[in-house]
Order: C-alpha cells, then sequence, then structure tokens
C-alpha cells in the first residue's frame, strides 16, 4: 500500500502504521454486517446533473507565475528525476 | 482608543466603524496587537499580515467605508489566498504560494473584510485536536492545557480569544462544529454545496463545506450570508433557494425538535449530557417541543466517514509530488519514483500518512465493495434516516461533541479514540445537511456545545433557532481566565 | 501462417477539436511555447475543481451516433488514479463503467466491426526525456514535463476484437479517421498526437472460437507503423506457439527502425487504478433534445458516402473507397463529377493525381474533363494542361488551350498528311508492318505523335496508318 501510494516508510513506522490500521479496520468491519440489498450508494450528496461550461477560452497564467514555486525549472519546463 | 476586542461582535464593530467611534486602523490593530501580545500562549494563527491589513484599513478610513468592509476576519490555512503563503498545516507546502484566492476568500474580500492571517489546522484537515499540525499544536484559550478540538482549532480558538470577531474554517467530518463546542463559540457547517469550494485544499471532496465563527449567531449569519452562493469554479455549488436572513427571532414557537437518544447513548459524558438536556428544557420553555427521534443507522456514521474521507484524501493528496510547487527532497541517483517517496514521506505527518494508506487500501483491487462501495450505501441509509425523522420535526438537536476539551496528548496516539470525537458531527457531512454548534453550557469549567441540524438548505431555521437559544441561554463566550470581555 | 487466424482489437484515443480543455479554461492548441497554456487546474494545483466543457460532451455525443453507438442516459466520470509527472493530480478524469456511448459498429470492406464503448478523459502532459542517449527513455538523466497538452479533451474509443489482419485495422483507422473529420470532431493528425491508437494482438487456431491470450502494442504514430507493429507481432506469437511456448500477457512496444518488439511492462506490473466516482463533478444526462440537435448536425458520414457513390456514380468499390479517404478529397471529387457532368473521368483523375485536390480547382479540372470530352484535347494534351493548371491555378483551362494553342488536329486531311509524310520516311518500319509485325504500328504512331507534339488522336492515326497500309 505504501507503494501504490507513494509513501516510503521505514520499518518501525511499517509495523506501527499497520496496527493502527489493523485497529481501525476492525471498527470499520461491523458496517459488514449491514444488510444493503436494494441500497444504491451515494457518492454525492447533491442530485444535480449537466452541470458544463461554455466552450470559451480565457488567458492562461502568465509562465513565470507558473513556474515560480517549482522546485526545479530548465528550459521553462518542470524538470524531475528519470522516470526509471 | 484602545479597542477592547475580547467580547467584541462583527455586528458591534460595525456600529463602531459606522459611527466613527473607532478608525479602521484602530480596530484592526487592536487585534494585531492582542494576536502578537497573547497568541504565543494559544499558537492559533500560523502568520499574519499586519502591514498588508493596515494598508487595507488605511484604504477605508481615507475612501471611506459601509456594511462589513474593515471588519477584521481569521482564515483557516487550508483557504487558498492569492500570492501569500497557505499550507495547509502541512510541512508539505511550506512556502507555497497560490495563485489565485478561494471563492470564500474572494468573496470575504469583496466585502471589504480584511484578513488578519491564517489560523493553525491539522494538517490537511484530519484531524480533531489541532495536535497534528507541522506548525504546532494550538491550545483552547479556556484552558491551554487542553486542545481546542480541530481540524479548525485555529481558528475556533482565535474567535474564542478575542484574536478576531470572525473566522473562517472548514468542516469535513465535524471539523467546524467540534472545536466550536470546545471553545465555547458559535460554528456553523452549511448545506454541502452551500459555499463554493473553489481554493478550499481538498480534503473529503463529498463532504468539505467552509463556514464561519463567531461569538453570535446573529455575527455567523453575516459572514455566512457574504461567503454563500454558487461559483462557477465549484460545479458542485449551488444557489441558495433563499436569502440569508439575519435572525432576531427570540422563540420557539412551533418549532418541533427531535433528540435522536439512542445515539446519544453512546459515549456521551454525563456532564455534556447534562448540559445538553438542560439546554432542551429551555428550548421547551421558549415554546419548543422536544420528541425522541430515531436515526437507526446514525452510529455506522463513523466507520462509514472513515472510508469515504480518506478514500477521497489519498486521491486528493497524491497531487503532493514534489514537481510543480511545495517541498521536494531528491538525492542524486534518485528515480521520479524515489522523489516521490521521499518528498511525501517527510512532508506529511503521521495521521495523514495513515488515512492515505487507509484510503489507497480501501479502494484497491477486490477491496472497493467490501468497504468504500459499502460505505456509499451505508450513506445513503443513514440519509434516508434523516429524511424520515425531518418528515416529523423541524430541527434535530444534539451534543456537538461526546466530551468537552481533552488534555493535549491525551488522545494523539491512539487513532480511534481521536476519530470517535467525531460520532455525533459525521453522520451530518455524509448526508451533506447544515449544522451550527453554540455554547448552551459549562461542564467541569468548559464549554459544552449544542448542535441543531436542519433539512438541506434549511440555513436560515437553524440560525432562527440558534439564535432564540442563544438568547436564552445566556452563555459568555469570553473565557474567565482571559479576563473581562466587552460583551 | 495460414493456420492461425489474427485477432485485434483497437483503442483509440481521439484529441477533440475544442476551443477550450476538458475541464478547464485554457485554450487548447497544439505547438505553443512549453507551460504557456496552463493554469492552476490543468497543473493540478491544491484546490482547484474541474468544469466539464459542454462542447467536449457534445462531440463526444456525435462520435457516438457516427458509430451507431448508444448514448447514455446518464453517466459520470471516474478518477483513475496512478502517479507518474506527466499526471498531475495523480489521477485522470476518466469515466470507467458508465461511459457516455455504449456499443456501436463500423462496416469495413463488408465487416461489420463493432465498438465497445466511446468515453470521455483528459489528456495527460508531455514529457520530454533528455539528457542520455538522444531523448529515449531508458537512460534519461531527467525528464521535462510541458503541461500545455495536459487537460485536453480526449475520447478513448474502444472495438471490438473483430479485427482480423493489420491491413483490415488500417482500413478500419481511415474510415474512423475520415469519419471522426468528416464530422468536425477533430483534425485525428497522427504526427500531432491528434490520433492515437494502441492494438491488442492475439492469435489462435483458424477456425476456434475462444481467444488467445493478448499483448497490447502501444505508442506506433503512423498507420504504416501500427501496420507493421502488428504483423511483427502476429508472427512472434506464431512462432511462440509453433514452438509449443505460451504467449505472456505483456505490453510492448514497437521500434520501426529496428522492427523490434520490446516489452514495457508485464502483467504483474499492472496498475491498480482503484477508480471512484469523481466527487466534484455531478453525472452528465444528455437530454433527448440534445442528442437529436447533435444528430441533426453531423453530416453525411464517409461509410453511406461510399454507398452513395456507387449507387449514384455508377462507381466501383474500390474507387467509392479510395474517393473517400477523406471528406476533402470526396468533396471535390464530387465537385468535379458534378461541373464536369462525368463522374467516371472525374474518379479516374482525382485517384491517379491526388495532388489534384489541393493544387487545382474543381472548376480547372472540370474544366479540362470537358475538353477532352469534347474532344478539344486529347489525352495526352491535358496531362499538359493539367500542368499548367498546377503552376496558374486561377487559369480557364480554355483559355490556356488556346493561347498555347494545344487544341487536337483532329482534320483528316491534315492528319493523312502526316501519315503519308511518316510512311516515305521509314520503308523499313513499313516492310516490317506488312511482313505481319502489328506492334510497329505504335512506332509509326509515334512519330505522328511527335510531329504534332502529342495533339493528334493517337487511335484516330492508328486507324489511318491501318487504312493506308
Amino acid at each position: 500500500m505504501a507503494k501504490l501510494a507513494n509513501l516510503s516508510l521505514d520499518e518501525a513506522e511499517v509495523d506501527r502504521m499497520a496496527t493502527q490500521l489493523s485497529g481501525i479496520l476492525e471498527h470499520v468491519d461491523a458496517l459488514s454486517t449491514l444488510d444493503l440489498t436494494g441500497v444504491p450508494p451515494t457518492s454525492h450528496p447533491l442530485p444535480l446533473v449537466n452541470l458544463t461550461r461554455p466552450d470559451r477560452s480565457r488567458p492562461s497564467w502568465p509562465l513565470d507565475e507558473v513556474l515560480e514555486g517549482a522546485p526545479d525549472v530548465a528550459d521553462n519546463m518542470f524538470r524531475v528525476p528519470p522516470t526509471s | 482608543m484602545t479597542v477592547e476586542t475580547l467580547g467584541l461582535t462583527a455586528e458591534r464593530c460595525v456600529e463602531l466603524l459606522d459611527a466613527r467611534e473607532v478608525s479602521c486602523r484602530e480596530l484592526v490593530e487592536a487585534y494585531l496587537d492582542r494576536i502578537g501580545a497573547h497568541d504565543g500562549d494559544f499558537n492559533a494563527f500560523v502568520r499574519t499580515r499586519r502591514d498588508l491589513a493596515l494598508a487595507e484599513a488605511d484604504a477605508f478610513d481615507r475612501d471611506g467605508r459601509s456594511g462589513l468592509q474593515g471588519v477584521p476576519i481569521a482564515l483557516k490555512d487550508i483557504l487558498c489566498t492569492r500570492g501569500e503563503e497557505t499550507t495547509a498545516g502541512s510541512r508539505i507546502l511550506a512556502g507555497h504560494k497560490p495563485m489565485y484566492d478561494a471563492g470564500a476568500v474572494t468573496r470575504v474580500k469583496n466585502a471589504g473584510m480584511i484578513p488578519l492571517g491564517k489560523t493553525n489546522m491539522d494538517e490537511f484537515a484530519m484531524g480533531s485536536s489541532t495536535e497534528h499540525s507541522a506548525y504546532g499544536v494550538t491550545h483552547n484559550p479556556w484552558d491551554p492545557t487542553r486542545v481546542p478540538g480541530g481540524s479548525s482549532g485555529g481558528s475556533a480558538a482565535a474567535v474564542a480569544a478575542g484574536f478576531a470577531p470572525l473566522a473562517l474554517g472548514t468542516d469535513t467530518g465535524g471539523s467546524i462544529r467540534q472545536p466550536a463546542a470546545l471553545c465555547g463559540v458559535v460554528g456553523l457547517k452549511p448545506t454541502y454545496g452551500a459555499v463554493s469550494r473553489h481554493g478550499l485544499i481538498a480534503f473529503g471532496s463529498s463532504l468539505d463545506q467552509v463556514g464561519p465563527f463567531a461569538l453570535t449567531v446573529r455575527d455567523a449569519a453575516l459572514a455566512f450570508a457574504t461567503i454563500a452562493g454558487r461559483d462557477h469554479c465549484d460545479s458542485t455549488s449551488v444557489e441558495l433557494s433563499e436569502p440569508v436572513r439575519i435572525p432576531d427571532r427570540e422563540d420557539l414557537a412551533g418549532v418541533r425538535i427531535g433528540v435522536p437518544t439512542k445515539l446519544l447513548d453512546q459515549g456521551v459524558e454525563p456532564g455534556v449530557r447534562a448540559s445538553f438536556d438542560a439546554s432542551l428544557e429551555v428550548a421547551e420553555g421558549l415554546g419548543a417541543s422536544v420528541s425522541e427521534v430515531e436515526l437507526p443507522h446514525a452510529h455506522h456514521g463513523l466507520p462509514a466517514y472513515y472510508l469515504i474521507a480518506p478514500a477521497e484524501a489519498s486521491a486528493n493528496l497524491a497531487r503532493f509530488d514534489g514537481v510543480r510547487y511545495g517541498l521536494r527532497l531528491e538525492e542524486p541517483g534518485d528515480t521520479v519514483v524515489d522523489m516521490y517517496g521521499r518528498t511525501r514521506s517527510s512532508g506529511f505527518g503521521a495521521e495523514v500518512k495513515r488515512r492515505i494508506m487507509l484510503g489507497t487500501y480501501v479502494l484497491s483491487a477486490g477491496y472497493y465493495d467490501a468497504y468504500y462501495g459499502t460505505a456509499l450505501k451505508v450513506r445513503t441509509l443513514i440519509r434516508q434516516d434523516f429524511d424520515r425523522a425531518f418528515g416529523d420535526v423541524d430541527v434535530i438537536a444534539m451534543p456537538a461533541s461526546p466530551t468537552v476539551a481533552f488534555t493535549i496528548g491525551e488522545r494523539v496516539d491512539d487513532p480511534w479514540a481521536m476519530y470517535a470525537c467525531d460520532v455525533l458531527t459525521v453522520p451530518l457531512n455524509l448526508a451533506g445537511l447544515p449544522g451550527i454548534s453554540i455554547p448552551c453550557g459549562l461542564s467541569e469549567e468548559l464549554p459544552v456545545g449544542l448542535q441543531l441540524a436542519g433539512p438541506p438548505f434549511s440555513e436560515n431555521r437553524l440560525l432562527d433557532a440558534a439564535h432564540a437559544m442563544e438568547r436564552a441561554l445566556q452563555f459568555d463566550p469570553v473565557p474567565p481566565r482571559l479576563g473581562q470581555g466587552v460583551a | 501462417m495460414s493456420d492461425w487466424e489474427p485477432v485485434i482489437g483497437l483503442e483509440i484515443h481521439v484529441q477533440l477539436n475544442t476551443e477550450t480543455k476538458m475541464f478547464c479554461c485554457c485554450e487548447n492548441r497544439y505547438g505553443a511555447d512549453p507551460n504557456t497554456l496552463t493554469c492552476p487546474l490543468c497543473l493540478g494545483h491544491p484546490g482547484v475543481l474541474p468544469l466539464i466543457n459542454q462542447a467536449a460532451v457534445d462531440r463526444a455525443i456525435k462520435i457516438g451516433l457516427a458509430l451507431n453507438s448508444q448514448v447514455a442516459e446518464s453517466c459520470r466520470f471516474h478518477r483513475k488514479n496512478y502517479f507518474y509527472p506527466d499526471s498531475p493530480k495523480a489521477y485522470q478524469i476518466s469515466q470507467y463503467d458508465e461511459p457516455i456511448c455504449s456499443g456501436g459498429h463500423l462496416e469495413v470492406d463488408g465487416t461489420s466491426i463493432g465498438i465497445t464503448r466511446a468515453h470521455l478523459e483528459e489528456d495527460a502532459a508531455k514529457l520530454v526525456h533528455a539528457g542520455g542517449e538522444a531523448g529515449r527513455i531508458a537512460g534519461a538523466e531527467h525528464s521535462l514535463v510541458d503541461f500545455n497538452r495536459c487537460g485536453t479533451p480526449l475520447v478513448e474509443i474502444v472495438t471490438e476484437p473483430d479485427i482480423r489482419s493489420p491491413e483490415q485495422a488500417t482500413r478500419f483507422l481511415s474510415l474512423l479517421k475520415n469519419t471522426l473529420q468528416t464530422i468536425g470532431v477533430s483534425d485525428c493528425d497522427m504526427e500531432k498526437g491528434s490520433l492515437r491508437c494502441d492494438a491488442n494482438v492475439s492469435v489462435r487456431p483458424a477456425g476456434a472460437t475462444e481467444f488467445g491470450t493478448k499483448t497490447e502494442l502501444k505508442n506506433m504514430n503512423s498507420f504504416k507503423f501500427l501496420a507493421e507493429g502488428m504483423a511483427a507481432e502476429i508472427e512472434r506469437q506464431i512462432g511462440v506457439l509453433e514452438s509449443g511456448g505460451t504467449v505472456e500477457q505483456e505490453t510492448l512496444h514497437y521500434d520501426p527502425r529496428t522492427g523490434a518488439l520490446r516489452s514495457l511492462r508485464s502483467k504483474e506490473e499492472a496498475h491498480d487504478y482503484r477508480y471512484f466516482p469523481e466527487p466534484d463533478l455531478v453525472p452528465l444526462a444528455p437530454s433527448a433534445e440534445l442528442i437529436e440537435r447533435l444528430r441533426g448536425e453531423l453530416p453525411e458520414l464517409p461509410a453511406g458516402r461510399i454507398a452513395r457513390f456507387e449507387r449514384d456514380y455508377s462507381l466501383p468499390e474500390q474507387y467509392a473507397v479510395d474517393l473517400n479517404a477523406d471528406a476533402g478529397v470526396a468533396d471535390y471529387f464530387e465537385q468535379v463529377a458534378e461541373l464536369a457532368g462525368d463522374p467516371k473521368a472525374a474518379a479516374d483523375w482525382v485517384i491517379n493525381q491526388p495532388t489534384a485536390v489541393a493544387a487545382v480547382p474543381a472548376s480547372g479540372l472540370a474544366g479540362i474533363v470537358k475538353l477532352v470530352n469534347g474532344g478539344t484535347i486529347t489525352a495526352t494534351i491535358a496531362k499538359q494542361v493539367y500542368g499548367l493548371l498546377e503552376e496558374t491555378p486561377d487559369a480557364d483551362p480554355v483559355v490556356l488551350v488556346e493561347e498555347q494553342g494545344l487544341a487536337s488536329i483532329g482534320g483528316d486531311d491534315e492528319l493523312m498528311g502526316m501519315v503519308d509524310e511518316v510512311i516515305e520516311a521509314n520503308p523499313a518500319l513499313v516492310e516490317q508492318f506488312r511482313g505481319g509485325k502489328d506492334g510497329v504500328v505504335n512506332a509509326l504512331v509515334g512519330q505522328v505523335m511527335k510531329k504534332t507534339q502529342g495533339r493528334a488522336d493517337a487511335r484516330k492515326v492508328q486507324d489511318l496508318f491501318r487504312s493506308r497500309l
């Protein structure tokens, strides 16, 4: 899970986290006892549909603002370490 | 003239400014000076913006003002302020200056209110005590050995300690209502969608809402009216069906109050229960009828919340990777994945990591249906419970927190004990309903919060009821140990 | 090879030609300086929320209608979670189990290729691998990210595994490209990346009903390389199976320079995308009115146009298909055909002179056809006139012929005169012809053609020679 979430944890952290997470999941297991047949899921509290915007462009942000605050910039692009 | 800010309401600020009994600058300076003198004890603010605030005040003094113009406000550091550092209580955003203002911030600025600074919070709004901040713990103005609640602990403490008449916070699982209760101030969580989430650094996207802290319900209404309404930058925000009314009714004739007694039997400490019960009697005295309601699934709200919120958070926080902004930690020879791991592990605190892991897990292949999928269905049941209950009552009343403020350090190492603080608040977030917490009494000399909940977009109804209760309860929001206020 | 049947399914990503990106109001434009078409939204800054571009939704619906798909009554967006520097939010807003269009089909060479689904999503940023060897991923020192492309609206079209050869795949893609261009949703330029295609390839014994293990071929940026890559992979899989091995499920990259296939990712490393509904967006429920309005805006589709050309112009199928290589060609052909009143001649010209579409106005080409049909010029001269028109496209062919003196020499006396001259000048050839070598007449005709600079009707001249001799 840590790898999927891109968190590099040391061994002690992994152990502690595992215990804490197991504890949390135990509390959460109570939900599995409920009868949920026919209950639709709610991913959204509001019953809205079709909220879209017109296809009209706005000026983009100036390059210097975009790059300001970036940890590492080269040739006006964001530099990152190699992917492999 | 030195203005006493302890207990000074926003309404009173407006009166003083309108009558020119005090200039804008004098008012803002009074707050800033008090922060300077006393916030060392509480750490409510992460940073203040003295020069900018005074310049804005000077402009009003020079050019004239009206309405809420010139009234100071504090902003939780989860709200983006253009060109001004916004860290969400995290090291991973240290030094980050957003390129734009949050929707709520824009409205506050358009109303002419003057932000005094950004308040402390649990990192990425994950917490109930403001002990999980990268910028230190915030202390409760009623007792500095205790927590102010969280995650908007800084905003709640700022208002309680006379550092600002108004503050904005956010509420995902109770993060406005619970700290309001623990600090003896008013806190309003609007209906989901009533206030723009544009510029609110996301934690639980289907749960987050921005809302005000204040010393009185009328002040909270004023602040809510300023920030509410559809923002075209947020597809999930809506226009209010009726304008916000500043409440003035002082009775509760005809108001039906429902109490989910069974829910309260789980973990509400006796002192809080006693205070809550006493406030119900006051309500009856004002003409309300109090009855029991059933919310059979509400107690499942806590586990459901701790599946949905971390799941959404795990995706929302994935963008903090050190590429475009914020912290980056890199060693020579690192691949980009190494850099991600290093940056995120160092930049995030333990609670955040815990929730990201939990969220990643519950969404992962093979577990979606059992955990996240199940939680979404439980959410439907909880909402249906409320819909049914509101067929019989107008307002549902509960304590906002099962306990009064606990001591710093008491729960920080036991995640589920900390999560239990939210048992009475998360059901409203899951259902998207509005809720307000007002102080209703003391237990162990610490404030107890009365929470009133209503159907979607019933804020006016809640504000009316809360205002009437506030008038009758006569709770003094100035913590005695801080001295005499103006109230 | 004939014992094995290839089974191919395609995943096509189409960049839509909207004015703005999918979820923000930045311009959707190719070729701008790096990071000049960005905003907090497409950069994945904290606190920003996506805003659905209605024009992108409209185009996706049009694509579905053109592919005979079902437009969903209600659909939603999902988050597809994965970390990569080209993904600023570390999730892509896409559609998972509720796509905007499902089902559908497209006829290619009389075969119906099934469409599984078409859905909306946003494009990733562009990653440039710098340092190392010549910009390749392996051995790079670092990468540079340009977010201009990030957030561009995409429609992903997935076909059923109904394609049975690389050639059929390219014909399908050609028709799909033409269809998408015709309905005006994309410029479908593979070089610019506005049309991208991945292939799922497997083989099975001819006549079998079960599918073999499939591999995924990615990132081929031209129809030619796609066909080559698929062919190479089919051959590889057959080789593996025939030698008793099993095909591993993996993702491959085809290198057109070397013809080699390289594994990018194996099954074990497959991503767990942890899809969940996008909480920042509400569902889309296209109304019947919207769908009908969009359907009404669709022009004649290529598949239908091919059939109409065969029918109305009495053209053979292959002609009709070739003329519908793209809408521009088809439009041009029809204009020429109508103006000239001769579809077959127009078809011949357009197919044999594909540059005409861009180089010569339809009226000009039609003029040439009419001049040939009217006997004013020969077929040979026509080519010359065409050449002149290419240089001066606005010229009138009639005027050109007059000015250049290119009209046919058709008068019998004049021609006969020349025939006699040539006969006199070539006694040896005449002997050979009379001696039975019939083909020699062509050489005699050739001489007259040279004398007339091609302005004589070659067949007529031949007849004259034959009558003389």
